[in-house]
Protein backbone atom coordinates (compact mmCIF):
# COMPACT_ATOMS: atom_id res chain seq x y z
CA UNK A 1 0.00 0.00 0.00
CA UNK A 2 3.05 2.36 1.15
CA UNK A 3 4.85 1.69 -2.14
CA UNK A 4 2.01 1.83 -4.09
CA UNK A 5 1.46 5.73 -2.69
CA UNK A 6 5.12 6.40 -2.84
CA UNK A 7 5.23 5.37 -6.72
CA UNK A 8 2.46 7.80 -7.63
CA UNK A 9 4.25 10.04 -5.71
CA UNK A 10 7.33 9.51 -7.51
CA UNK A 11 5.49 9.72 -10.63
CA UNK A 12 3.74 13.02 -10.36
CA UNK A 13 6.49 14.33 -8.87
CA UNK A 14 8.47 13.06 -12.19
CA UNK A 15 5.21 14.62 -14.11
CA UNK A 16 5.71 17.55 -12.94
CA UNK A 17 9.35 17.83 -13.74
CA UNK A 18 8.44 16.68 -17.28
CA UNK A 19 5.69 19.47 -17.66
CA UNK A 20 8.30 22.09 -16.51
CA UNK A 21 10.68 21.44 -19.14
CA UNK A 22 7.85 21.13 -21.55
CA UNK A 23 9.01 17.62 -23.16
CA UNK A 24 6.48 15.50 -24.64
CA UNK A 25 6.69 11.83 -22.67
CA UNK A 26 3.66 9.01 -22.49
CA UNK A 27 2.81 8.00 -19.11
CA UNK A 28 4.27 4.27 -19.61
CA UNK A 29 8.15 6.18 -20.24
CA UNK A 30 7.75 7.97 -16.95
CA UNK A 31 6.69 4.37 -15.34
CA UNK A 32 9.82 2.79 -16.94
CA UNK A 33 12.34 5.83 -16.31
CA UNK A 34 11.26 5.70 -12.67
CA UNK A 35 11.81 2.17 -12.05
CA UNK A 36 15.01 2.53 -14.19
CA UNK A 37 16.19 4.68 -11.43
CA UNK A 38 14.87 2.88 -8.64
CA UNK A 39 17.18 -0.25 -9.74
CA UNK A 40 19.98 2.06 -10.45
CA UNK A 41 20.14 3.47 -6.92
CA UNK A 42 20.01 -0.42 -5.27
CA UNK A 43 22.31 -1.27 -7.43
CA UNK A 44 24.86 0.85 -6.58
CA UNK A 45 23.97 1.16 -2.72
CA UNK A 46 24.84 -2.66 -3.02
CA UNK A 47 28.00 -1.71 -5.01
CA UNK A 48 29.19 0.35 -2.33
CA UNK A 49 28.23 -2.55 0.49
CA UNK A 50 30.02 -4.70 -1.35
CA UNK A 51 32.82 -2.79 -1.30
CA UNK A 52 33.01 -1.90 2.29
CA UNK A 53 32.93 -5.48 3.09
CA UNK A 54 35.89 -6.30 1.23
CA UNK A 55 37.44 -3.67 2.81
CA UNK A 56 37.21 -4.15 6.10
CA UNK A 57 37.85 -8.27 6.14
CA UNK A 58 40.25 -8.28 2.97
CA UNK A 59 42.30 -5.80 4.99
CA UNK A 60 41.56 -7.46 8.05
CA UNK A 61 42.31 -11.28 6.25
CA UNK A 62 45.77 -9.46 4.47
CA UNK A 63 47.04 -7.48 7.60
CA UNK A 64 47.00 -11.00 9.55
CA UNK A 65 48.24 -12.77 6.62
CA UNK A 66 51.45 -10.70 6.26
CA UNK A 67 51.90 -10.21 9.98
CA UNK A 68 51.52 -7.01 10.14
CA UNK A 69 48.49 -7.70 13.20
CA UNK A 70 48.90 -10.80 15.25
CA UNK A 71 46.85 -13.21 13.85
CA UNK A 72 46.77 -15.07 17.66
CA UNK A 73 45.72 -12.39 19.41
CA UNK A 74 43.08 -10.81 16.53
CA UNK A 75 42.12 -14.11 14.48
CA UNK A 76 41.77 -14.00 11.11
CA UNK A 77 38.84 -14.02 8.60
CA UNK A 78 39.55 -17.48 7.13
CA UNK A 79 40.24 -18.88 10.39
CA UNK A 80 36.87 -18.19 11.99
CA UNK A 81 35.41 -19.38 9.09
CA UNK A 82 37.74 -23.02 9.70
CA UNK A 83 36.10 -22.22 13.56
CA UNK A 84 32.77 -21.96 12.78
CA UNK A 85 32.64 -25.24 10.22
CA UNK A 86 34.15 -26.90 13.02
CA UNK A 87 31.70 -25.72 15.74
CA UNK A 88 29.23 -27.05 13.26
CA UNK A 89 30.25 -30.34 12.08
CA UNK A 90 32.33 -31.13 15.15
CA UNK A 91 30.64 -29.35 17.73
CA UNK A 92 31.70 -28.38 20.76
CA UNK A 93 32.95 -30.14 24.17
CA UNK A 94 29.95 -29.61 25.38
CA UNK A 95 27.47 -31.21 23.54
CA UNK A 96 26.20 -30.22 18.95
CA UNK A 97 26.42 -26.67 18.67
CA UNK A 98 22.47 -26.30 18.40
CA UNK A 99 22.30 -27.72 21.85
CA UNK A 100 24.49 -24.44 22.94
CA UNK A 101 22.63 -22.25 20.57
CA UNK A 102 19.06 -23.47 21.60
CA UNK A 103 19.56 -22.76 25.48
CA UNK A 104 20.94 -19.53 25.07
CA UNK A 105 17.99 -18.56 22.40
CA UNK A 106 15.57 -19.87 25.57
CA UNK A 107 17.34 -17.49 27.96
CA UNK A 108 17.57 -14.58 25.60
CA UNK A 109 13.66 -15.28 24.50
CA UNK A 110 12.15 -15.85 27.65
CA UNK A 111 14.76 -13.10 29.64
CA UNK A 112 13.27 -10.64 26.80
CA UNK A 113 9.60 -12.05 27.20
CA UNK A 114 9.71 -11.66 30.72
CA UNK A 115 11.29 -8.09 30.74
CA UNK A 116 8.82 -6.69 28.49
CA UNK A 117 6.09 -7.68 29.81
CA UNK A 118 7.03 -6.73 33.89
CA UNK A 119 7.94 -3.07 32.20
CA UNK A 120 4.83 -2.68 29.99
CA UNK A 121 2.39 -3.27 32.95
CA UNK A 122 4.96 -0.98 35.45
CA UNK A 123 5.39 1.83 33.12
CA UNK A 124 2.05 2.16 31.88
CA UNK A 125 0.96 1.57 35.77
CA UNK A 126 3.27 4.60 36.97
CA UNK A 127 2.55 6.19 33.79
CA UNK A 128 -0.77 7.11 34.69
CA UNK A 129 -0.51 7.25 38.29
CA UNK A 130 1.20 10.12 39.56
CA UNK A 131 1.28 8.92 42.99
CA UNK A 132 2.78 5.78 42.25
CA UNK A 133 5.39 7.41 40.07
CA UNK A 134 6.17 10.23 42.62
CA UNK A 135 7.00 7.34 45.23
CA UNK A 136 8.45 5.19 42.74
CA UNK A 137 10.61 7.41 40.79
CA UNK A 138 13.87 7.78 43.11
CA UNK A 139 14.18 3.98 43.47
CA UNK A 140 13.93 3.70 39.77
CA UNK A 141 16.84 6.41 38.97
CA UNK A 142 18.84 4.21 41.96
CA UNK A 143 18.39 1.12 40.33
CA UNK A 144 18.69 2.53 36.96
CA UNK A 145 21.89 3.91 37.89
CA UNK A 146 23.66 0.99 39.21
CA UNK A 147 25.67 -1.64 36.35
CA UNK A 148 22.85 -4.02 36.41
CA UNK A 149 25.09 -6.33 34.72
CA UNK A 150 26.98 -7.09 38.29
CA UNK A 151 23.42 -8.66 39.37
CA UNK A 152 24.76 -11.38 37.05
CA UNK A 153 27.13 -12.47 39.97
CA UNK A 154 24.50 -12.39 42.84
CA UNK A 155 21.84 -14.51 40.56
CA UNK A 156 24.65 -17.31 39.64
CA UNK A 157 25.53 -17.36 43.43
CA UNK A 158 22.24 -16.98 44.46
CA UNK A 159 19.95 -19.50 41.65
CA UNK A 160 23.13 -21.51 40.43
CA UNK A 161 24.41 -22.38 37.02
CA UNK A 162 21.15 -23.20 35.35
CA UNK A 163 19.31 -21.41 32.72
CA UNK A 164 17.18 -19.57 35.39
CA UNK A 165 19.77 -16.99 36.18
CA UNK A 166 20.32 -16.11 33.06
CA UNK A 167 16.51 -15.48 31.78
CA UNK A 168 16.29 -13.43 35.45
CA UNK A 169 19.04 -11.28 33.78
CA UNK A 170 18.53 -10.78 30.54
CA UNK A 171 14.77 -9.75 31.90
CA UNK A 172 16.40 -7.31 34.28
CA UNK A 173 18.31 -5.42 31.42
CA UNK A 174 15.31 -5.48 28.98
CA UNK A 175 12.73 -4.86 31.53
CA UNK A 176 14.69 -0.83 32.16
CA UNK A 177 15.13 -0.29 28.23
CA UNK A 178 11.38 -1.00 28.14
CA UNK A 179 9.83 0.12 31.24
CA UNK A 180 11.23 4.17 30.63
CA UNK A 181 9.56 4.04 27.14
CA UNK A 182 6.49 2.77 28.12
CA UNK A 183 6.44 5.07 30.89
CA UNK A 184 7.41 8.05 28.74
CA UNK A 185 4.57 7.10 26.29
CA UNK A 186 2.00 7.24 28.74
CA UNK A 187 2.56 10.59 30.00
CA UNK A 188 3.06 11.84 26.17
CA UNK A 189 -0.39 10.99 25.40
CA UNK A 190 -2.25 13.23 24.20
CA UNK A 191 -4.58 14.74 27.34
CA UNK A 192 -7.35 16.18 24.65
CA UNK A 193 -7.62 12.62 23.44
CA UNK A 194 -8.25 11.50 27.09
CA UNK A 195 -10.47 14.01 28.20
CA UNK A 196 -12.77 13.28 25.09
CA UNK A 197 -13.18 10.03 26.14
CA UNK A 198 -13.61 10.50 29.72
CA UNK A 199 -16.56 13.08 28.68
CA UNK A 200 -18.14 10.24 26.36
CA UNK A 201 -18.60 8.41 29.87
CA UNK A 202 -15.26 6.11 29.76
CA UNK A 203 -14.27 4.08 32.32
CA UNK A 204 -10.50 3.89 33.61
CA UNK A 205 -10.01 0.57 31.99
CA UNK A 206 -11.24 1.94 28.53
CA UNK A 207 -9.17 4.90 29.05
CA UNK A 208 -6.45 2.18 29.02
CA UNK A 209 -7.63 0.28 26.67
CA UNK A 210 -8.40 2.69 23.68
CA UNK A 211 -6.30 5.73 24.48
CA UNK A 212 -3.47 5.09 27.08
CA UNK A 213 -2.07 2.05 25.54
CA UNK A 214 -2.04 2.09 21.77
CA UNK A 215 -0.59 6.00 22.27
CA UNK A 216 2.24 4.54 24.54
CA UNK A 217 2.50 1.41 21.62
CA UNK A 218 4.94 3.58 19.76
CA UNK A 219 7.21 3.96 21.93
CA UNK A 220 7.13 0.57 23.44
CA UNK A 221 7.39 -0.84 19.91
CA UNK A 222 10.24 1.84 19.64
CA UNK A 223 12.14 0.13 22.83
CA UNK A 224 11.89 -3.29 21.42
CA UNK A 225 14.44 -2.86 19.10
CA UNK A 226 17.30 -2.03 21.80
CA UNK A 227 15.47 -4.54 24.92
CA UNK A 228 16.53 -7.35 22.43
CA UNK A 229 19.98 -6.38 22.09
CA UNK A 230 20.13 -6.16 25.80
CA UNK A 231 18.10 -9.87 26.31
CA UNK A 232 21.21 -11.07 23.88
CA UNK A 233 23.96 -9.46 25.78
CA UNK A 234 22.11 -10.66 29.98
CA UNK A 235 22.01 -13.81 28.73
CA UNK A 236 25.96 -14.12 27.35
CA UNK A 237 27.26 -12.30 30.19
CA UNK A 238 26.00 -14.67 32.53
CA UNK A 239 26.90 -17.84 30.60
CA UNK A 240 30.35 -16.31 30.32
CA UNK A 241 29.91 -15.82 34.24
CA UNK A 242 29.14 -19.49 35.07
CA UNK A 243 27.08 -21.64 33.07
CA UNK A 244 27.09 -25.51 31.90
CA UNK A 245 26.03 -24.83 28.42
CA UNK A 246 25.19 -21.67 26.00
CA UNK A 247 26.95 -19.46 23.47
CA UNK A 248 28.56 -17.70 26.24
CA UNK A 249 30.21 -21.18 27.83
CA UNK A 250 31.98 -21.77 24.46
CA UNK A 251 32.86 -17.51 24.38
CA UNK A 252 34.54 -18.08 28.11
CA UNK A 253 36.09 -21.63 27.20
CA UNK A 254 37.56 -20.15 24.17
CA UNK A 255 39.06 -17.22 25.70
CA UNK A 256 41.04 -19.44 28.48
CA UNK A 257 42.51 -21.32 25.07
CA UNK A 258 43.32 -18.24 23.94
CA UNK A 259 41.36 -18.96 20.57
CA UNK A 260 40.24 -15.51 19.39
CA UNK A 261 38.84 -17.52 16.32
CA UNK A 262 35.87 -19.47 17.68
CA UNK A 263 34.89 -16.28 19.50
CA UNK A 264 34.51 -14.15 16.66
CA UNK A 265 32.73 -17.39 15.79
CA UNK A 266 30.16 -17.40 18.23
CA UNK A 267 29.84 -13.38 17.48
CA UNK A 268 28.57 -14.60 13.54
CA UNK A 269 25.85 -17.15 14.84
CA UNK A 270 24.81 -15.00 17.76
CA UNK A 271 24.23 -12.03 15.05
CA UNK A 272 22.70 -13.88 12.26
CA UNK A 273 19.72 -15.12 15.21
CA UNK A 274 19.54 -11.42 16.42
CA UNK A 275 19.15 -10.19 13.17
CA UNK A 276 16.32 -12.62 12.60
CA UNK A 277 14.59 -11.47 15.46
CA UNK A 278 14.89 -7.75 14.72
CA UNK A 279 13.50 -8.91 11.27
CA UNK A 280 10.40 -10.20 13.32
CA UNK A 281 10.09 -7.23 15.71
CA UNK A 282 10.07 -5.00 12.24
CA UNK A 283 7.04 -7.13 11.15
CA UNK A 284 5.35 -6.31 14.33
CA UNK A 285 6.01 -3.10 13.77
CA UNK A 286 4.60 -2.51 10.82
CA UNK A 287 1.64 -4.40 11.70
CA UNK A 288 1.09 -2.53 14.97
CA UNK A 289 1.44 1.08 13.87
CA UNK A 290 0.12 0.55 10.25
CA UNK A 291 -1.94 3.59 11.43
CA UNK A 292 1.49 5.69 11.15
CA UNK A 293 1.98 8.28 8.62
CA UNK A 294 4.88 7.25 6.61
CA UNK A 295 8.05 8.91 6.39
CA UNK A 296 8.55 11.49 4.35
CA UNK A 297 12.22 11.31 2.73
CA UNK A 298 11.31 8.09 1.55
CA UNK A 299 10.14 9.74 -1.71
CA UNK A 300 13.19 10.57 -3.70
CA UNK A 301 13.91 12.94 -6.63
CA UNK A 302 14.66 11.01 -9.82
CA UNK B 1 -16.43 -4.54 26.50
CA UNK B 2 -17.43 -3.38 22.92
CA UNK B 3 -18.49 -6.77 22.15
CA UNK B 4 -20.84 -7.41 25.37
CA UNK B 5 -24.34 -5.90 24.70
CA UNK B 6 -25.10 -4.38 28.29
CA UNK B 7 -27.37 -1.35 28.27
CA UNK B 8 -26.42 1.55 28.56
CA UNK B 9 -27.30 4.23 30.68
CA UNK B 10 -27.99 6.81 27.88
CA UNK B 11 -28.74 4.90 24.12
CA UNK B 12 -27.45 6.86 21.12
CA UNK B 13 -30.80 6.93 19.51
CA UNK B 14 -30.97 7.74 14.91
CA UNK B 15 -30.64 10.98 13.25
CA UNK B 16 -33.02 12.94 13.29
CA UNK B 17 -34.65 11.92 16.47
CA UNK B 18 -34.42 14.92 19.61
CA UNK B 19 -33.52 13.31 22.79
CA UNK B 20 -34.28 15.97 25.43
CA UNK B 21 -31.83 19.30 24.92
CA UNK B 22 -30.91 20.45 28.66
CA UNK B 23 -30.79 23.72 29.75
CA UNK B 24 -27.32 25.14 31.19
CA UNK B 25 -27.21 26.86 34.51
CA UNK B 26 -23.64 28.84 35.15
CA UNK B 27 -24.16 30.57 38.43
CA UNK B 28 -21.01 32.94 40.67
CA UNK B 29 -19.09 30.20 38.72
CA UNK B 30 -15.36 30.77 40.35
CA UNK B 31 -11.79 28.37 39.46
CA UNK B 32 -8.80 28.83 41.02
CA UNK B 33 -5.55 26.83 40.39
CA UNK B 34 -1.99 26.58 41.95
CA UNK B 35 0.01 27.65 39.66
CA UNK B 36 3.26 25.20 39.45
CA UNK B 37 4.83 28.18 41.24
CA UNK B 38 2.37 27.18 44.44
CA UNK B 39 1.00 30.30 44.33
CA UNK B 40 -3.03 30.74 43.78
CA UNK B 41 -4.48 32.11 40.25
CA UNK B 42 -7.83 33.06 39.51
CA UNK B 43 -8.94 31.46 36.13
CA UNK B 44 -13.06 32.57 36.39
CA UNK B 45 -14.31 34.89 38.97
CA UNK B 46 -18.29 35.26 39.52
CA UNK B 47 -19.31 33.53 36.02
CA UNK B 48 -23.11 33.60 35.85
CA UNK B 49 -24.93 32.84 32.54
CA UNK B 50 -27.79 30.46 31.35
CA UNK B 51 -27.86 28.52 28.03
CA UNK B 52 -31.56 27.66 27.23
CA UNK B 53 -32.13 24.21 26.54
CA UNK B 54 -31.41 23.96 22.87
CA UNK B 55 -29.33 27.13 22.17
CA UNK B 56 -26.72 27.94 20.55
CA UNK B 57 -24.72 30.12 22.71
CA UNK B 58 -20.67 31.62 21.35
CA UNK B 59 -18.06 32.60 24.15
CA UNK B 60 -15.95 34.93 22.85
CA UNK B 61 -13.11 37.03 24.77
CA UNK B 62 -9.11 37.75 24.34
CA UNK B 63 -6.38 35.08 24.84
CA UNK B 64 -6.56 33.34 28.91
CA UNK B 65 -9.93 34.73 30.00
CA UNK B 66 -10.83 31.69 30.90
CA UNK B 67 -13.10 30.23 28.46
CA UNK B 68 -11.79 27.13 28.16
CA UNK B 69 -11.69 26.51 31.96
CA UNK B 70 -16.21 27.75 31.65
CA UNK B 71 -16.03 24.25 29.03
CA UNK B 72 -14.49 21.82 31.42
CA UNK B 73 -16.46 22.70 34.40
CA UNK B 74 -19.38 22.28 32.71
CA UNK B 75 -18.07 18.84 31.22
CA UNK B 76 -17.81 17.62 34.59
CA UNK B 77 -13.96 17.38 34.19
CA UNK B 78 -12.84 19.83 36.36
CA UNK B 79 -14.49 20.65 39.66
CA UNK B 80 -15.63 24.18 40.83
CA UNK B 81 -13.81 25.96 43.49
CA UNK B 82 -17.04 28.32 43.95
CA UNK B 83 -20.49 28.62 42.51
CA UNK B 84 -22.28 25.38 40.82
CA UNK B 85 -22.80 24.26 37.02
CA UNK B 86 -26.17 22.61 36.61
CA UNK B 87 -27.45 20.71 33.83
CA UNK B 88 -31.21 20.23 33.16
CA UNK B 89 -31.66 20.82 36.99
CA UNK B 90 -28.67 18.65 38.31
CA UNK B 91 -25.40 20.09 39.74
CA UNK B 92 -22.74 19.17 38.19
CA UNK B 93 -20.29 16.54 40.11
CA UNK B 94 -18.59 14.15 37.75
CA UNK B 95 -18.68 13.77 34.04
CA UNK B 96 -22.16 15.51 32.63
CA UNK B 97 -24.47 12.79 30.66
CA UNK B 98 -24.84 13.24 27.57
CA UNK B 99 -22.14 15.66 27.01
CA UNK B 100 -19.82 15.75 23.59
CA UNK B 101 -16.62 17.70 23.54
CA UNK B 102 -15.00 19.22 20.27
CA UNK B 103 -11.44 20.44 20.45
CA UNK B 104 -9.26 22.73 17.95
CA UNK B 105 -6.99 19.87 17.65
CA UNK B 106 -8.40 16.83 16.05
CA UNK B 107 -9.14 14.93 19.45
CA UNK B 108 -9.06 11.65 16.63
CA UNK B 109 -7.41 8.82 17.36
CA UNK B 110 -4.84 8.34 14.94
CA UNK B 111 -4.64 4.64 15.36
CA UNK B 112 -8.24 4.16 14.67
CA UNK B 113 -9.93 4.39 11.23
CA UNK B 114 -12.18 6.86 10.44
CA UNK B 115 -15.26 4.41 11.27
CA UNK B 116 -13.39 3.20 14.45
CA UNK B 117 -12.96 6.91 15.71
CA UNK B 118 -16.62 7.67 14.93
CA UNK B 119 -17.70 4.53 16.54
CA UNK B 120 -15.85 5.32 19.79
CA UNK B 121 -18.55 6.81 21.03
CA UNK B 122 -21.52 4.61 20.95
CA UNK B 123 -19.09 1.65 22.32
CA UNK B 124 -17.95 3.57 25.33
CA UNK B 125 -21.79 3.51 25.97
CA UNK B 126 -22.01 -0.51 25.92
CA UNK B 127 -23.19 -0.38 22.97
CA UNK B 128 -22.88 -3.69 20.36
CA UNK B 129 -20.11 -3.10 17.71
CA UNK B 130 -22.49 -4.23 14.89
CA UNK B 131 -24.98 -1.18 15.91
CA UNK B 132 -22.11 1.00 16.84
CA UNK B 133 -20.95 0.50 13.26
CA UNK B 134 -24.56 0.90 11.72
CA UNK B 135 -24.61 3.62 13.29
CA UNK B 136 -21.01 5.43 12.78
CA UNK B 137 -21.54 4.38 8.90
CA UNK B 138 -24.79 6.37 9.37
CA UNK B 139 -22.91 9.25 10.59
CA UNK B 140 -20.23 9.01 7.93
CA UNK B 141 -22.74 9.36 5.27
CA UNK B 142 -24.22 12.24 6.96
CA UNK B 143 -21.18 14.49 7.49
CA UNK B 144 -20.24 13.32 3.80
CA UNK B 145 -17.49 10.98 3.93
CA UNK B 146 -18.83 7.53 2.57
CA UNK B 147 -16.06 5.64 1.02
CA UNK B 148 -13.25 6.85 3.44
CA UNK B 149 -13.94 4.67 6.41
CA UNK B 150 -11.05 2.69 6.31
CA UNK B 151 -8.68 5.42 5.89
CA UNK B 152 -6.43 6.86 8.86
CA UNK B 153 -6.83 10.31 10.25
CA UNK B 154 -3.51 11.55 8.72
CA UNK B 155 -4.97 10.21 5.51
CA UNK B 156 -7.45 12.63 5.52
CA UNK B 157 -7.50 16.85 5.01
CA UNK B 158 -7.62 19.26 7.72
CA UNK B 159 -11.55 19.63 7.16
CA UNK B 160 -12.00 15.81 6.89
CA UNK B 161 -10.39 15.12 9.89
CA UNK B 162 -12.84 17.92 11.22
CA UNK B 163 -16.14 16.38 9.73
CA UNK B 164 -15.03 12.89 11.66
CA UNK B 165 -14.28 15.02 14.73
CA UNK B 166 -17.89 16.30 14.36
CA UNK B 167 -19.90 13.16 13.57
CA UNK B 168 -17.79 11.30 16.74
CA UNK B 169 -19.22 14.68 18.63
CA UNK B 170 -22.79 13.95 17.41
CA UNK B 171 -23.31 10.20 17.04
CA UNK B 172 -24.58 9.87 20.94
CA UNK B 173 -27.06 12.40 20.17
CA UNK B 174 -25.57 14.56 23.06
CA UNK B 175 -27.65 17.27 25.07
CA UNK B 176 -24.73 19.41 25.23
CA UNK B 177 -22.26 20.05 22.32
CA UNK B 178 -18.83 22.01 23.98
CA UNK B 179 -16.99 23.10 21.36
CA UNK B 180 -13.46 25.00 22.10
CA UNK B 181 -12.46 26.43 19.13
CA UNK B 182 -13.11 24.01 16.53
CA UNK B 183 -12.47 25.38 13.61
CA UNK B 184 -9.44 27.69 15.11
CA UNK B 185 -7.14 26.08 12.94
CA UNK B 186 -8.66 25.95 9.47
CA UNK B 187 -8.39 27.88 6.05
CA UNK B 188 -10.87 30.30 5.95
CA UNK B 189 -12.84 28.45 3.28
CA UNK B 190 -12.52 25.33 4.67
CA UNK B 191 -14.03 27.01 7.66
CA UNK B 192 -16.64 28.39 6.19
CA UNK B 193 -17.77 25.23 5.09
CA UNK B 194 -17.33 23.47 8.52
CA UNK B 195 -19.79 26.33 9.78
CA UNK B 196 -22.37 25.80 7.64
CA UNK B 197 -22.78 21.80 8.02
CA UNK B 198 -22.58 22.61 11.62
CA UNK B 199 -25.62 25.05 11.72
CA UNK B 200 -27.49 21.93 9.21
CA UNK B 201 -26.48 19.36 11.35
CA UNK B 202 -27.02 21.73 14.69
CA UNK B 203 -30.38 22.42 13.46
CA UNK B 204 -32.01 18.82 13.26
CA UNK B 205 -30.62 17.83 16.40
CA UNK B 206 -30.71 20.95 18.67
CA UNK B 207 -28.34 20.25 21.51
CA UNK B 208 -27.54 23.17 23.67
CA UNK B 209 -24.38 24.35 22.37
CA UNK B 210 -21.48 26.42 23.93
CA UNK B 211 -18.88 27.06 21.16
CA UNK B 212 -15.72 28.76 22.30
CA UNK B 213 -14.00 31.15 19.41
CA UNK B 214 -11.80 33.89 18.61
CA UNK B 215 -13.55 34.92 15.92
CA UNK B 216 -16.56 37.32 16.00
CA UNK B 217 -17.59 37.05 12.30
CA UNK B 218 -18.40 33.00 13.07
CA UNK B 219 -19.53 33.90 16.47
CA UNK B 220 -22.09 36.07 14.87
CA UNK B 221 -23.31 33.69 12.22
CA UNK B 222 -23.76 30.80 14.53
CA UNK B 223 -25.17 31.35 17.74
CA UNK B 224 -28.11 32.66 19.44
CA UNK B 225 -26.42 34.47 21.98
CA UNK B 226 -22.45 35.99 22.07
CA UNK B 227 -21.45 36.35 25.24
CA UNK B 228 -18.10 37.96 26.05
CA UNK B 229 -15.60 37.44 28.28
CA UNK B 230 -12.45 39.84 29.92
CA UNK B 231 -9.45 38.38 30.86
CA UNK B 232 -7.33 38.01 34.37
CA UNK B 233 -9.58 37.19 36.19
CA UNK B 234 -12.25 35.71 33.40
CA UNK B 235 -15.87 37.37 34.05
CA UNK B 236 -18.49 38.15 32.01
CA UNK B 237 -18.73 41.42 30.32
CA UNK B 238 -21.68 41.11 27.81
CA UNK B 239 -24.11 39.39 26.32
CA UNK B 240 -25.60 40.13 23.63
CA UNK B 241 -29.14 37.92 21.99
CA UNK B 242 -28.54 37.53 17.91
CA UNK B 243 -31.84 37.77 16.22
CA UNK B 244 -30.73 36.35 12.95
CA UNK B 245 -33.45 34.31 11.83
CA UNK B 246 -33.08 30.58 11.21
CA UNK B 247 -32.65 28.61 9.57
CA UNK B 248 -29.76 30.94 8.43
CA UNK B 249 -28.37 28.98 5.50
CA UNK B 250 -25.28 29.33 4.19
CA UNK B 251 -22.61 31.30 5.93
CA UNK B 252 -20.85 33.41 3.93
CA UNK B 253 -23.51 34.82 2.14
CA UNK B 254 -25.12 35.78 5.61
CA UNK B 255 -22.07 37.57 6.45
CA UNK B 256 -23.06 40.07 4.07
CA UNK B 257 -26.46 40.62 5.34
CA UNK B 258 -27.80 44.34 6.76
CA UNK B 259 -28.34 43.28 10.43
CA UNK B 260 -25.36 40.75 10.83
CA UNK B 261 -22.99 43.51 10.31
CA UNK B 262 -24.99 46.03 12.45
CA UNK B 263 -24.51 42.81 15.29
CA UNK B 264 -21.19 42.52 14.31
CA UNK B 265 -20.08 46.07 14.75
CA UNK B 266 -21.54 46.60 18.10
CA UNK B 267 -20.32 43.57 19.25
CA UNK B 268 -16.77 44.75 18.50
CA UNK B 269 -17.49 47.69 20.15
CA UNK B 270 -17.39 46.10 23.79
CA UNK B 271 -14.95 43.18 22.49
CA UNK B 272 -12.01 45.83 20.88
CA UNK B 273 -11.25 47.41 24.50
CA UNK B 274 -10.93 44.00 26.25
CA UNK B 275 -8.70 42.99 23.18
CA UNK B 276 -6.43 46.34 23.48
CA UNK B 277 -6.25 45.62 27.13
CA UNK B 278 -5.20 42.17 26.96
CA UNK B 279 -2.40 42.97 23.92
CA UNK B 280 -1.33 46.00 26.10
CA UNK B 281 -0.58 43.61 29.37
CA UNK B 282 1.00 40.84 27.12
CA UNK B 283 2.80 43.73 25.06
CA UNK B 284 3.99 44.97 28.81
CA UNK B 285 4.66 41.90 29.76
CA UNK B 286 7.14 41.41 26.56
CA UNK B 287 8.85 44.26 27.13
Amino acid sequence: MIALVQQKAIVTSGAEAIVGSATQQSESDLQASARRTRTRNTFWVWVGRLILAIFVFGGWQLFTDLKWVDPFFYGQPSMVWDSLVNLFTKGTAFGSIWDQLWVTVQEALFGFLFGTIAGVISGILLGSNRYLSNVFSPYIKVLNSIPRIVLGSIFIVAFGLGIGPKILLAAVLVFFAVFFNAYQGVREVDQNLIANVRVLGASPLQIARHVTIPSAMTWIIASLHTAFGFAIIGALVAEVLGAQKGIGLIISQSQGRFDPNTVFACMAIIAVFTLGAEYLITLLERSVLRWRPPVRSESQPI
Amino acid sequence: MGDTDKTPSRTPVGPGVADDPARIEIVALTKRFLTPKGEPFTAIQDVSLTVEAGQFCAIVGPTGCGKSTTLAQVSGLERPSGGSVQVGGRIVDGITNGVSYMFQGDALFPWKTVLQNVMIGPVLLGTSKKKSMALAIDWLRRVGLTGFEDRYPHQLSGGMRKRVAMAAALINNPRILLMDEPFGALDVQTKAIMQTELLGLWEELRPSVLFITHDLDEAVALSDRVVIMTSSPGTIKDVFNIDLPRPRGDVQTLRHERRFIELQTQIWESLRDEVTRAYKRSAGVAA
